[in-house]
C-alpha cells in the first residue's frame, strides 16, 4: 500500500512545478521573491536550489515587464510559470494579461499559442485590508481567452498545476491564502491531503462533487468549498442532505455538473468570496435560470462578498465574509426548515 | 538657510517618536500570535511593515513641509506619517482597527489618510507618485506655492509608474519632489539584482530633473538635500528626485525570517542605528545629555499615550463596513 504523504497546497505546487521542470527544459519560473525566498506563499520552495537562477528568476518589481516577457516566451514555445504575488496587484500589468496573453491565440488564428501560467494568491480574512485581500474571480473569469482555476486541496493543486503548465492557453492559477499551508497564516486542515509522488493531472474544466446529497446543492470554490462542507455537516444534523460541488474552474465554468446536480436536488446556493454583483454566483444562477423545463423547488441564492472594499478591522471584515453559518441559515430559509421557518 | 539646533532637535524628537511607535507595535503585534504565529490573530492582524532605520528619510524631508503640502507614502508609512504631523491618536487607533481611527478601522496600517495634514499612503508600489503630481498640479493651477512629496522605496523605481510620473512631472513642471528610500531590498530581492544601475538618482536626468544622492542615512544631509529640492519646487522651478541610502532594521514584514540576507549583514546594520548615531552627534555638538533625555522621554510619553488611547477606543460596529463606500 502506498504510504500517505500529506502535503500543503504550497508544497504540492512546488512539487508540480519541479516535476515539469525536470521533464521539460522549456519550463521556467519568474516572479517577485520566488527564488531565494521560495515565494511569499511558499509555492516555489526548493526550486532555486535544484534548477538554478537561469530557470528560477527573481524579478524586479516590474510586473508589466516580466508578465509581458512571459507572453513572449510563451509565443516562442517556452512554458513560463509566473507569479503575481497578490491578485490585487494585477492592475499595473493587466494589459499584458488580458490584451496580450489572452488574445495571442485568437489574433494569430490559433497559430501562436500562449502556454503560460500566472499563479496568484487570493483572499482575505486575516486583516490585510483592501489592497491585499481581494479575490477578483469574476474580473478574470469575465475575460475570454484565459482559463481561470483554483484548487481547494493539495491533491487538486498538484494535478491542476501540472495540467496548467502543459495547457497551450494562458491559465490564471489562483490559490487561496486560507488554504495555502503557510506557517504564518492559519490553514484549513482539510486542504492538507495525500498527494502522490508521481506525476498526474487533474482536468481544468471539470467541477468535482465532493459530497453527494439529495436536498440542496452548495457550490463553492477554493476556501468556500470548505465552508460549504462545514455547512453540509451542520445541515445533515438537521436532516438536510446537501450536495457540495467544488467548481475548481471559474473559466471555463462546468455548467453541466452544476445543472445535473440542481436537477437532482431542486435548488442551489452558490458561495464565493468575490464581490457580489456580476460575480461567480451571478453566472451560476443565470445559467440555471436560462434552463428550459427546469423546475426548482425553491429560489436559488448567492452568498458572496458585498460590494464594498475589504475593511481592515476584524469586526467589520468577518461580518461581511461568507461563513458556514450564513450558508446554513440560507439553506434553512430557502428550504423553509429549522429556526427560519 | 543653515540647519539650526532647533531643527536638529525637532528631527531627533520625531525620529524617537517614530521608533517608539514601532517599538510599541512589536509586542502588541505578537499578542495572540504566540506560540503559533498566525497573521490573522491578535489586536494587530495582517501584514505589518515597520520603519526602524528609515527615520532620517522622513524627518529630513518633512522638516520643510507645511500641513498644506501633500505627502504620499508607501506600505511602510509610520515614520513619514509621524514626521508629517499625522494625528498620533487617530493613527494608532486606525492601526488597531478602532472606530475612532483615521478611517474608522477601514484602512489599517497600509492605508492611512489624514486630510488635515494632507497625508496618505498605499500598499501598491509606486502608485503614490501620480497622486503626488496631482496634488502638486492642483496647487500650481490654483496659484498656491504648496508642494507635494512622493516617498517610494528603491524597488518602486523599476515600476512603469516611476518612469511615467517623472516624465509627466517634468513636462508639466510640477512642484513635486520624489524621495526614494533605498533600503537595499524589495522584500527579499536585493537592489543589486533588480536594478540596472547603481544609483536611482542618475535616472532623474533622463527626465530632465535634478537627481540628488544622499549617502549615509544621515538626517542632516537629507535635510539639506530636501531643503534645496523643496525650495526649487516651491519657487516654480520644477520637480527633483532625491535618493536616500537608508537601512531597514526589521524584516519586510513582521514575521519575516530574513533568510535572504547574507550572514552578518543584519548585525552590521544594527551598529548603524541612525537614532543612536544622531544622538551622539548632537552630544558632540554640545547638546547636553539631559536635554536629549527630556526630549526622548517626552516623545515616548506622547506615543505611549496615543497607544493607550487606541487600546481604550471602541471597536467599529460590523455594519460600519457598509458606509463610506460612496461619498
Amino acid at each position: 500500500m502506498e504510504k500517505k504523504r500529506k502535503l500543503t497546497i504550497a508544497k504540492a505546487m512546488s512539487e508540480a512545478i519541479a516535476l515539469e521542470m525536470r521533464t521539460s527544459p522549456d519550463v521556467l519560473v519568474m516572479g517577485e521573491d520566488i527564488a531565494k525566498m521560495g515565494g511569499v506563499f511558499g509555492n516555489t520552495q526548493g526550486l532555486l536550489d535544484e534548477f538554478g537562477p537561469d530557470r528560477v528568476r527573481d524579478t524586479p518589481i516590474s510586473e508589466t515587464a516580466f508578465i509581458g516577457t512571459a507572453v513572449g516566451m510563451a509565443a516562442a514555445g517556452m512554458k513560463p510559470v509566473v507569479e503575481l504575488m497578490f491578485v490585487d496587484f494585477f492592475g499595473v500589468c493587466m494589459d499584458a494579461i488580458y490584451n496580450l496573453a489572452a488574445k495571442q491565440s485568437y489574433f494569430s488564428g490559433g497559430n501562436v499559442t500562449c502556454p503560460m501560467v500566472l499563479m496568484t494568491s487570493v483572499g482575505g480574512g486575516y486583516g490585510d485590508a483592501g489592497q491585499h485581500s481581494q479575490t477578483l474571480y469574476a474580473t478574470f473569469g469575465h475575460l475570454p481567452g484565459m482559463k481561470v482555476v483554483m484548487p481547494s486541496n493539495a491533491y487538486d493543486a498538484k494535478g491542476m498545476l501540472a495540467a496548467a503548465i502543459n495547457d497551450p492557453n494562458p491559465v490564471i492559477f489562483m490559490y487561496h491564502k486560507a488554504l495555502q499551508g503557510m506557517g504564518w497564516l492559519g490553514t484549513v486542515q482539510r486542504s492538507i491531503v495525500h498527494v502522490p509522488e508521481e506525476h498526474y493531472t487533474v482536468p481544468l474544466d471539470k467541477a468535482h462533487i465532493v459530497r453527494e446529497g439529495q436536498d440542496i446543492t452548495l457550490v463553492g470554490l477554493g476556501h468556500t468549498v470548505h465552508l460549504a462542507l462545514d455547512a453540509a455537516a451542520t445541515l445533515e444534523s438537521q436532516g438536510i442532505d446537501a450536495e457540495v460541488i467544488d467548481l475548481r474552474s471559474i473559466a471555463p465554468l462546468d455548467r453541466d455538473t452544476i445543472l445535473a446536480s440542481v436537477k437532482k436536488t431542486g435548488t442551489l446556493i452558490s458561495v464565493d468570496d468575490d464581490y457580489h454583483s456580476y460575480g461567480v454566483g451571478a453566472e451560476i444562477l443565470a445559467s440555471i435560470a436560462e434552463q428550459e423545463n427546469l423546475q426548482l423547488k425553491a429560489a436559488p441564492k448567492r452568498i458572496s462578498y458585498p460590494d464594498i472594499p475589504v475593511p481592515f478591522a476584524p469586526e467589520m471584515e468577518h461580518h461581511v465574509l461568507p461563513n458556514a453559518n450564513k450558508i446554513v441559515s440560507a439553506a434553512q430559509r430557502i428550504l423553509k426548515v429549522g429556526e427560519h421557518v | 538657510m543653515k540647519l539650526t539646533r532647533t531643527q536638529k532637535l525637532w528631527m531627533f524628537e520625531k525620529m524617537v517618536e517614530s521608533r517608539h511607535f514601532e517599538n510599541l507595535i512589536k509586542p502588541a503585534y505578537f499578542e495572540g500570535k504566540q506560540p503559533v504565529f498566525n497573521m490573522a490573530k491578535g489586536p494587530l492582524p495582517g501584514e505589518m511593515h515597520l520603519s526602524d532605520g528609515q527615520e532620517p528619510c522622513a524627518v529630513g524631508v518633512c522638516a520643510h513641509l507645511r500641513p498644506c503640502d501633500a505627502v504620499t507614502a508607501t506600505h511602510r508609512p509610520h515614520h513619514i506619517a509621524i514626521a508629517k504631523g499625522v494625528n498620533l491618536e487617530a493613527m494608532a487607533s486606525e492601526i488597531f482597527g478602532r472606530a475612532n481611527g483615521l478611517s474608522g478601522g477601514r484602512g489599517g496600517h497600509m492605508h492611512l489618510f489624514d486630510k488635515d495634514v494632507n497625508f496618505c499612503c498605499s500598499g501598491i508600489i509606486a502608485q503614490g507618485m501620480g497622486p503626488a503630481v496631482g496634488a502638486a498640479m492642483a496647487a500650481k493651477l490654483r496659484g498656491k506655492d504648496d508642494v507635494a512629496v512622493a516617498f517610494i522605496g528603491e524597488g518602486a523605481a523599476n515600476q512603469g509608474a516611476f518612469h511615467e510620473t517623472l516624465n509627466l512631472a517634468s513636462v508639466w513642471n510640477a512642484p513635486v519632489v520624489f524621495v526614494v528610500e533605498d533600503n537595499a531590498y524589495g522584500i527579499s530581492v536585493s537592489k543589486r539584482s533588480a536594478t540596472a544601475i547603481e544609483r536611482n538618482a542618475d535616472r532623474a536626468c533622463a527626465y530632465g530633473m535634478p537627481g540628488i544622492f544622499v549617502p549615509g542615512n544621515d538626517p542632516d544631509r537629507v535635510f539639506e538635500a530636501a531643503r534645496d529640492a523643496i525650495a526649487r519646487a516651491r519657487s516654480g522651478q520644477g520637480p527633483s528626485l532625491i535618493e536616500i541610502e537608508t537601512i531597514r532594521l526589521e524584516g519586510h514584514f513582521m514575521g519575516d525570517a530574513e533568510s535572504y540576507r547574507p550572514e552578518g549583514e543584519k548585525d552590521a546594520l544594527l551598529t548603524r542605528d541612525p537614532i543612536t548615531l544622531y544622538r551622539t552627534r548632537l552630544e558632540n555638538e554640545g547638546v547636553t545629555p539631559s536635554t536629549l533625555d527630556v526630549i526622548e522621554a517626552t516623545a515616548k510619553d506622547r506615543i505611549t499615550a496615543a497607544f493607550a488611547h487606541a487600546r481604550q477606543s471602541p471597536a467599529p460596529s460590523p455594519e460600519d463596513a457598509f458606509t463610506t463606500v460612496f461619498a
